[in-house]
C-alpha cells in the first residue's frame, strides 16, 4: 500500500456503490407489507380549521387509515420539541409554542401538515387525499419579520404576543455606547441575509415499522439518528430508547436540513405502531420546499465606531431573525450563539454589543443551513468593512490588515464570549491575494472594459466556529443535549478494524477519512478498516454530523478510543514479549520492546486478544474493543480569505463569477482531495446565495418559489472553476489539530461575491447590494442613469 | 391495466402499468433498479436520467407506456459483467466528482451522452452547458467537469482535440 494516512488523497471507499447505482437511500428501502403515507398540507399561510371531512378519503380504494391532529390529541401526544432554549434580555425564557405533529385548530404556514392518508400504494394515498375537504377561515398572514413586528400584525401563536419569540442580547452595551460617543467616525449599514431553501438532492423520506412486541424501527434521512431517537422517543411518542431503533442509511446530502426532527418521522412511526404495518413516506420536491427547514432570513443594522485611522473601536448590531411558524429543533441557537458570538470575526474590535429579536411569521420554520449563523455574521461584517472602506477612502485590504487579530495574539478572547485558540489571518490573506493574482486585476479590468464588461474583485476575510462545545458551556447557554461524540473501535481477531461512529456521513466521505485516521494511528491499511455510521442499534451513541463537527469531535473520539486500543495492546505485547509495559513502543503497526528487535505485529496482538491461550488473563480481559466519549474543550476556529472576481454584462445585468479563490485555515488536513471537494461545494452554495437563490413569499405568506422552476439553484454553468488552497495553523485543543471544513465555503464566499459586484459597480455609486444580486437587480442599477465611467 | 414491454440493461421485461405511471416509477418500483433517483417533481434536477434507445432522457418526463419496445440503460447497466466500471464512472471516482451520490447516477448518464455526442471534443464551457439539466448540491460541479473532460479521451480512444481544450 502507498501512504494512506493523514494527508493522503485517498480515493473514496464509498464511491464504488454510489457509482454502480447500489447506494441504499431510504426511498430505496421497501419493507414487507408496507403502506404509503401522503400528507394533505395547508395551502394557506394562516387559517383556522373549521371542518375536516375525511370520510370520502377513508373509503377510497386502497386506503388503510386517515389521521388528523385530533388523533394525536386523543393519544395524548404533544408536539415536536425544541432542542435549545434562549432567554431574553429580561431573563424570561423564549416563547415556545406547541408544534403539533398534524395541525390542531389552526394552520400556520403553507405546507403545515393537516391530514395523513395511508394507503396500499403511493398513488392511492395521493388520490384519496384529493377527496379530503377542509374548510378554513383565512386569517391575515405575515412573511417578513418587519411586517410581523408591526402593531396589529396577525399573531401566529397566542403564546407569543407581538410575534416575538425572544429578545436577546450579548456584549457590553454601556462600553459600546461610550466608544461610539468618543468615535471619530461611525459607519452604518442596513442589510438583509436572504432566505434560502437547503435543497439536498435527496428529498426527505421515512419508514416506520413496529413489531408485535412493540419494538420500533425508523429509517429516516437524518444527519443524526441518535438525536432523532432521543427527541422522538422521549419527547414525542414516549417510546423507550431500547425499543426504538433509528437507521439513517445512505443519505443524499443534508446541509443542516436533515438535522431536525420532523413531523413526518413521528407520524410514520406512530402509525406503524397503530397498524402494525410498515409505513413509508417520501417527500416530493414541492413538499421539500414547504416543509424542510429553511435557512438565514435576517434583517440587520450594523454600526462600527472608528478612530481617525480606521481602527475599529466598537461594533453595534441589531438583528431580526425569522423563526418561521414554529421553532425547529435548533432554530433559537442559530441567530444567537452561532451568529452574534461570531461578530468579532477576524478583527480585534475591543467592544461589541448585539441584540437579536427572533420573530414568528407564517412561513416554513427556519433553522441551521450550511454555516448556520456564521454566514450571516460574516456577510454582515465583511460588507460592513467594505462599506467602511468606501466611506473613509481607506483601501479595503489595508483596512482589514489594520484591524486583524495578529498571529501572535492567540489564544484570543473576543468581547462576545468566544476564545479563539489559533489562526493567522495575514497568511491566508496574502496567500489568497497571490493565488488570485490580485495585482494583475487592473489589467484584467481594463481588458474586460474593452469588451463592454464591468469587472470587479472582492475579498472576504472570515472566521467561523465549529463543533459546538464543551457540553457544560452549551448547556449553560440553553442546549438541551450534550455535544460530545462517541467512537467504538472494534479490532477484529484477524487485525481488521471496524469503527462505529456517532457522526453521520451524507456526502462528507467519513468512510474514507476516518479510515485514514485509523491507518495513521494503528498502521492498518484503509482497505482493512470499515466505518459504520447511521444506526442506533449498532453504534453506542452519538450526536451526529452538523456544524463541521465530525472530524474535530468525532475524529477526536476515534483517536481516544484508539489510544485505549494501543494501551491494551501494549499490555498484551508486554506479556508475549516478556517485557515491562513501560518498555513497549507502538509504531508503524508494530509493538516492540524499546531498543531491541523483539516485536509483535498489530495482527498478532489482535489474534492473541481473541485467542487468549498465552495471555495475562488474571489482569486483563480478552478482546480488543474500546469505546470513547470525547467532549471538546472548545470550539474550533477555521478561517481564511476568499477572493471573487466577477464580470457584469452591461446589456443584460448578468453577473458571471469568472475567478474564485479560497485559501482556508482548516487545521490539519486529513484528505486534501475531500477537503477541496468540500470547499468547492460550499463555495457553489455561497455563489448561489449571492447571485441566484431566494425563498420567495408574498406579503401574506404564500410561497412563490415552490419548485426548481422558480427557485434558482446554481447549475454547472453558473459557477467557475474554484481555486482552493490551505494555509493551516493547528487546533491546539484536539488530538488531531483539525478544525473542520464542511461549511467554510458557504461562509466566506457570499460577501466576497457581493464585494466584487459592488466593486464592479463603483462608478454607479453603489455602496451596498443585498443578495441575491440577480441580473434584474443589476440591470435596474445599470439602467438608472448612472454616471459615465470616467475611468474608461 | 395496460402492459408495456421494454428491455432494460439487456433484459426484456413486460410489466402492467397505469396510464399515468412514469418510466422512473417502473424502473424503481417494478424492476427494483433503485440506482435511478428522483430528486424533483418538475423535471428540473436530472437525478433520474437514463438512456432510452441511446439518448439521455429524464425518466420522470416519460410515461412508461412511451417506452414500449425501447432499449433502456440505467446506471446499473453501465459496468461490465465482471464489475469493470465504464470510463465515466471510473473518472468520477478518480476526480472525486461525487459526494452524497444522489445526483451521481443521472449525472453520469447525462455525461456519457454528452461526451458520446461530441466526437469533435468539448470545451469546459460546453461541458458546463451540457450538464445544465443536472443539479448537484454537493460538489460545486468543479470535479464533475474535470471528470467528464478526463473521460472524453477514454471514451473516444484518442486525445481530446487541442482546439477543444
Amino acid at each position: 500500500m502507498g501512504f494512506e494516512g493523514i494527508g493522503a488523497a485517498v480515493k473514496r471507499k464509498e464511491d464504488g456503490r454510489f457509482l454502480a447505482g447500489r447506494g441504499n437511500y431510504v426511498d430505496d428501502i421497501n419493507r414487507p407489507g408496507q403502506v404509503y403515507a401522503y400528507f394533505k398540507r395547508s395551502d394557506r399561510p394562516h387559517a383556522r380549521i373549521l371542518r375536516v371531512d375525511t370520510a370520502a378519503a377513508a373509503s377510497a380504494p386502497g386506503v388503510v387509515a386517515v389521521y388528523t391532529g385530533a388523533d394525536f390529541a386523543a393519544d395524548g401526544i404533544g408536539g415536536l420539541p425544541c432542542g435549545w432554549q434562549i432567554h431574553s434580555k429580561d431573563g424570561s425564557p423564549m416563547a415556545e409554542p406547541p408544534h403539533p405533529v398534524l395541525a390542531q385548530g389552526k394552520v400556520r404556514h403553507v405546507g403545515d401538515p393537516v391530514v395523513a392518508v395511508l394507503a396500499e400504494t403511493r398513488q392511492q394515498a395521493k388520490d384519496a387525499a384529493e377527496l379530503i375537504e377542509i374548510d378554513y377561515e383565512d386569517l391575515p398572514g405575515t412573511a417578513s419579520v418587519l411586517d410581523a413586528l408591526k402593531p396589529g400584525a396577525a399573531v401566529v401563536h397566542d403564546e407569543a404576543p407581538g410575534n416575538v419569540c425572544y429578545d436577546w442580547q450579548i456584549g457590553d452595551k454601556a462600553a459600546v455606547d461610550a466608544a461610539f460617543a468618543g468615535a471619530a467616525r461611525v459607519v452604518k449599514l442596513d442589510l438583509t441575509n436572504n432566505r434560502l431553501v437547503p435543497n439536498a438532492m435527496e428529498p426527505r423520506a421515512a419508514i416506520g415499522e413496529c413489531d408485535i412486541a412493540g419494538n420500533y424501527t425508523l429509517y429516516t434521512t437524518s444527519q443524526n439518528p441518535h438525536v432523532i431517537r432521543l427527541l422522538m422517543g422521549a419527547f414525542v411518542l414516549h417510546i423507550p430508547e431500547h425499543q426504538l431503533r433509528v437507521v439513517a442509511p445512505d443519505v443524499g446530502g443534508g446541509f443542516g436540513s436533515k438535522i431536525y426532527h420532523y413531523a413526518e418521522e413521528a407520524l410514520v412511526t406512530w402509525a406503524a405502531g397503530k397498524l402494525k404495518r410498515p409505513v413509508k413516506w417520501t417527500a416530493e420536491r414541492s413538499e421539500s420546499f414547504m416543509s424542510d427547514a429553511h435557512g438565514r432570513d435576517h434583517v440587520s443594522t450594523a454600526e462600527m465606531a472608528l478612530d481617525a485611522e480606521g481602527h475599529f473601536l466598537a461594533l453595534k448590531v441589531s438583528t431580526l431573525a425569522n423563526m418561521g411558524a414554529y421553532l425547529s429543533t435548533f432554530a433559537p441557537a442559530v441567530p444567537t450563539y452561532l451568529y452574534a458570538t461570531l461578530l468579532a470575526g477576524v478583527y480585534k474590535t475591543p467592544v461589541i454589543y448585539a441584540e437579536v429579536k427572533a420573530v414568528f411569521t407564517n412561513t416554513v420554520p427556519v433553522d441551521a443551513y450550511r454555516g448556520a449563523g456564521r454566514p450571516e455574521a460574516t456577510f454582515l461584517l465583511e460588507r460592513l468593512v467594505d462599506a467602511i472602506a468606501h466611506d473613509t477612502g481607506i483601501d479595503r485590504i489595508e483596512l482589514r490588515r489594520r484591524n486583524f487579530i495578529p498571529a501572535n495574539a492567540f489564544p484570543y478572547q473576543t468581547p462576545v464570549a468566544l476564545q479563539y485558540d489559533s489562526g493567522d489571518y495575514e497568511t491566508t490573506l496574502a496567500a489568497a491575494l497571490k493565488a488570485a493574482d490580485h495585482t494583475g486585476f487592473p489589467a484584467r479590468r481594463q481588458a474586460a472594459a474593452a469588451q463592454g464588461k464591468l469587472r470587479g474583485i472582492g475579498i472576504s476575510t472570515y472566521l467561523e466556529a465549529c463543533g459546538i462545545a464543551p457540553s457544560a458551556v452549551a448547556g449553560a447557554l440553553g442546549a438541551r443535549a450534550g455535544l460530545y461524540e462517541v467512537a467504538n473501535v472494534r479490532v477484529n481477531p484477524t487485525g481488521s478494524v471496524t469503527v462505529f461512529t456517532g457522526t453521520h456521513s451524507h456526502g462528507q466521505g467519513h468512510e474514507t477519512t476516518f479510515a485514514q485516521v485509523v491507518a495513521e494511528q494503528l498502521g492498518v491499511p484503509v482497505s482493512q478498516v470499515d466505518v459504520v455510521h447511521g444506526d442506533t442499534a449498532r453504534i453506542p451513541f452519538g450526536m451526529g454530523t452538523y456544524g463541521s463537527r465530525s472530524i474535530a469531535v468525532g475524529g477526536s473520539a476515534l483517536v481516544k478510543a484508539m489510544d485505549k486500543i494501543i494501551a491494551k495492546g501494549k499490555r498484551i505485547a508486554a506479556h508475549l514479549l516478556e517485557a515491562s509495559v513501560d518498555d513497549i513502543e507502538f509504531k508503524d503497526g508494530k509493538f516492540s520492546v524499546a531498543g531491541t528487535d523483539k516485536s509483535k505485529t498489530f495482527g498478532e496482538i489482535a489474534l492473541t486478544a481473541y485467542v487468549p491461550h498465552n495471555y495475562p488473563i488474571e489482569e486483563l480481559e480478552p478482546g480488543l474493543d474500546e469505546t470513547a466519549f470525547y467532549d471538546p474543550k472548545n470550539f474550533t476556529f477555521p478561517g481564511g480569505c476568499h477572493v471573487a472576481e466577477v464580470e457584469i454584462d452591461r446589456e443584460t445585468g448578468v453577473v458571471r463569477v469568472v475567478n474564485f479563490t479560497a485559501v482556508d485555515d482548516i487545521g490539519r488536513v486529513i484528505n486534501p482531495m475531500i477537503v477541496e471537494g468540500q470547499v468547492h461545494g460550499g463555495v457553489a452554495q455561497g455563489i448561489g446565495q449571492a447571485l441566484l437563490e431566494q425563498a420567495g413569499y408574498d406579503d401574506g405568506g404564500q410561497i412563490v418559489s415552490g419548485s426548481f422552476m422558480d427557485y434558482t439553484m446554481p447549475r454547472a454553468d453558473n459557477v467557475p472553476n474554484i481555486h482552493v488552497g490551505t494555509e493551516s495553523t493547528l487546533c491546539t485543543h484536539n488530538p488531531l489539530g483539525v478544525k473542520g471544513v464542511g461549511e467554510v465555503g458557504a461562509i466566506g464566499s457570499p460577501p466576497a461575491v457581493i464585494n466584487a459586484i459592488v466593486n464592479a459597480l463603483e462608478a454607479y455609486g453603489v455602496r451596498h447590494l443585498d443578495m441575491p444580486a440577480t441580473s434584474q437587480k443589476i440591470w435596474s442599477i445599470l439602467q438608472a442613469g448612472a454616471p459615465r465611467m470616467a475611468a474608461e | 391495466m395496460p402492459q408495456v414491454t421494454l428491455t432494460v440493461n439487456g433484459k426484456r421485461h413486460t410489466v402492467a402499468v397505469e396510464g399515468r405511471t412514469l418510466l422512473v416509477e417502473v424502473l424503481r418500483e417494478k424492476l427494483g433498479l433503485t440506482g435511478t433517483h428522483i430528486g424533483c417533481d418538475t423535471s428540473q434536477c436530472g437525478a433520474c436520467v437514463v438512456h432510452v434507445n441511446g439518448d439521455s432522457v429524464k425518466s420522470c418526463t416519460m410515461l412508461a407506456l412511451q417506452a414500449e419496445g425501447a432499449e433502456v440503460t440505467t446506471i446499473e447497466g453501465l459496468a461490465k459483467p465482471d464489475g469493470t466500471l465504464h470510463p465515466m464512472q471510473e473518472m468520477f471516482r478518480e476526480h472525486h466528482a461525487l459526494q452524497c451520490g444522489y445526483c451521481t447516477p443521472g449525472m453520469v448518464m447525462s455525461a456519457i451522452d454528452l461526451v458520446a455526442k461530441h466526437p469533435e471534443g468539448l470545451t469546459e464551457r460546453e461541458i458546463r452547458e451540457g450538464l445544465d439539466g443536472n443539479l448537484c448540491r454537493c460538489t460545486g460541479y468543479h470535479n464533475i467537469v474535470k471528470a467528464v473532460a478526463a473521460a472524453w479521451p477514454l471514451m473516444h480512444a484518442k486525445p481530446m482535440p487541442a482546439a477543444a481544450e
